[in-house]
């Protein structure tokens, strides 16, 4: 079976996933209008400035929204019993899940143009490569094999809101003192500080270390992701 | 060339933890054939079909799909085949028309060919009125038209129909039943898997009965018939309350049970049964008030290879 064609039907998934999950109440509660509330709660009455709000709000939007429609695309498919459809179409099992990413890619991707404007030519090659690392986290949290939707939007939220907080988005990494260290296991911390680079000119670590650190995360994510989810195929059904 | 068998399964063994769901069966399917899976929940018939349509990996055991090895050219096995999975699975929140061209897109069809090819199953299936209306819109019935539909959007070779007409209402039943008739004698392999003992008897060339996660007996509807002789029965029904232990005949009457109002007996000679049953009623005072000879049927042959 060649390439090509498999990376066609990749996308005929993405299509799918679009018109199916965009509109999802899930995806629109936990993944807009929870940030969206957390943030607000976190900026009323204090005096912020706009270079240290903006990251956090950017790196917020692409982090929460995609590992909240990660863990429900597979699991609704599971229990729809569409799933089982899906890998018995002559389609790869790397090119349903590159399918999905690209899904993520794009909600992602959107969400940030909806909300946000794009300031520096870094930040948007930062930006790419941070929905491409947030994408293949989703894909991580979609794999075990349950069909409950919420059960794995509990365990997301588990992993979800302790990342947030150590991400120096709400408390800078700098105040951390001695726990500073734990932000270092968090590729949010490495957008945010990018992003805090090209906006505001503060930062933890150079621009390169960033880079580097979200492209890093992003391939371990996805091959985890890829693995497990060969794994726990034959348990969805 | 085609090939004379659409399927050929060595040796198919799947293991769960320790379970063994199915153990070591062997059969072929020629090319053409309308061939029925019959067995109690639990026998093993869907996990066999997972592993035919390359869901589950074999614990052991190959299988053949026309000239590819499920196992080691999954995509191009796949693209032979179409798949009516058990539990009605198309995307409800996608119209009628939407999951059938995302069919085509998984099976690598043109665009062109594709919307063709739509419109075609959507009018053949009754469902073309309410193409662009949401699936979840749909009745039950309906669903399963399209979900079969969505089975033949890459004009398969082979067929693999689950339980296709489980719970649906008269209509959709015989329409579903005469399409695979079909789509049967245009050549299409079918793989049909049913617990309805009569649909089998009526469509199959061929049955296999899995009991346990074996094969317990595999041949044409009527050879299992004649092979399981002694599943004859006369049904009897008299005017008085008789007991059913009563007309168990010496040798020649294996069985008698109640149902109903009758009395069924099961013979090898039927012929014999009927004087002993006039002479039965005439030295105990009763009449008569129907009798009828029942030729074996599927479902009995079923009942006594999956016995317990």
């Amino acid at each position: 079976m060649n390439f090509i064609g498999q990376l066609k039907r990749s996308l005929a998934v993405t299509k799918k996933d679009l018109f199916v999950f965009y509109l999802k109440g899930p995806v629109l509660i936990s993944g807009i209008l929870m940030p969206s509330f957390l943030f607000i709660a976190f900026i009323v009455g204090r005096n912020l400035s706009l270079s240290f709000l903006i990251p956090g709000l950017l790196g917020m939007a692409l982090f929460v929204t995609v590992s909240s429609i990660g863990p429900v695309v597979v699991q609704w498919e599971t229990r729809m019993k569409t799933f089982e459809r899906l890998v018995s179409a002559p389609i790869a099992l790397w090119a349903i899940i590159f399918g999905l990413f690209i899904t993520f890619f794009i909600f992602i991707i959107s969400i940030i143009l909806l909300g946000v404007e794009i300031i520096s030519l870094s930040l948007v090659i930062g930006t790419i490569i941070a929905a491409f690392c947030f994408s293949s986290l989703g894909l991580l949290i979609s794999a075990p094999p349950t069909d409950n939707p919420s059960n794995m939007m509990m365990i997301s939220s588990m992993i979800k809101f302790p990342l947030l907080f150590i991400s120096g988005i709400f408390v800078p990494i700098s105040s951390m003192g001695k726990w500073k260290f734990i932000s270092y296991i968090s590729p949010l911390t490495y957008y945010t500080d990018l992003a805090r680079y090209s906006i505001g000119g503060t930062n933890n670590f150079s621009p390169i270390v960033d880079l580097l650190a979200l492209f890093g995360f992003s391939i371990l994510f996805f091959i985890s992701a890829v693995i497990w989810h060969k794994k726990s195929l034959t348990k969805r059904f | 060339m085609i090939k004379i068998y659409s399927i050929e399964v060595r040796d198919l063994t799947k293991k769960f933890n320790g379970f063994t769901a199915v153990d070591k069966i062997s059969l072929v399917v020629k090319s053409g054939e309308l061939f029925g899976l019959l067995g109690p929940n639990g026998a093993g018939k869907t996990t066999t079909i997972r592993m035919l349509t390359g869901i589950f990996k074999p614990t052991s055991g190959t299988a053949l799909i026309g000239e590819y090895d499920i196992q080691k050219n999954p995509l191009e096995a796949k693209q032979l085949m179409g798949i009516v999975p058990e539990m009605a699975n198309a995307y409800v929140d996608l119209s009628a028309l939407r999951n059938l061209l995302l069919m085509g897109e998984l099976y690598g069809i043109r665009k062109k060919e594709r919307v063709k090819r739509a419109e075609y199953l959507l009018k053949l299936f009754g469902l073309y009125e309410k193409r662009n209306n949401k699936v979840k819109t749909f009745s039950k019935g309906m669903k399963q038209r399209l979900i079969v539909a969505m089975g033949l959007m890459n004009e398969p070779r082979l067929l693999f129909l689950d339980e296709p007409t489980a719970g649906l209402d008269v209509g959709s039943v015989r329409l579903i039943r005469k399409l695979i008739k079909e789509f049967n004698s245009k050549g299409i392999t079918i793989i049909l898997t049913t617990h309805n003992i009569e649909e089998a008897n009526q469509l199959c060339d061929r049955v296999a009965i899995m009991n346990h996660g074996r094969i317990v007996a595999i041949d044409s509807p009527e050879k299992l018939k004649s092979t399981f002789q002694s599943t004859a029965s006369i049904e009897v029904a008299f005017d008085k309350k008789v007991k059913a232990e009563e007309l168990l005949f010496g040798d020649v009457v294996t069985e008698t049970k109640k149902v109903g109002d009758k009395i069924r007996l099961y013979s090898k000679r039927t012929g014999e049964v009927i004087p002993m049953l006039v002479e039965y009623a005439n030295s105990s005072g009763s009449k008569i008030i129907s009798l009828n000879t029942l030729a074996p049927n599927l479902e009995d042959v079923f009942v006594k290879l999956t016995k317990e």
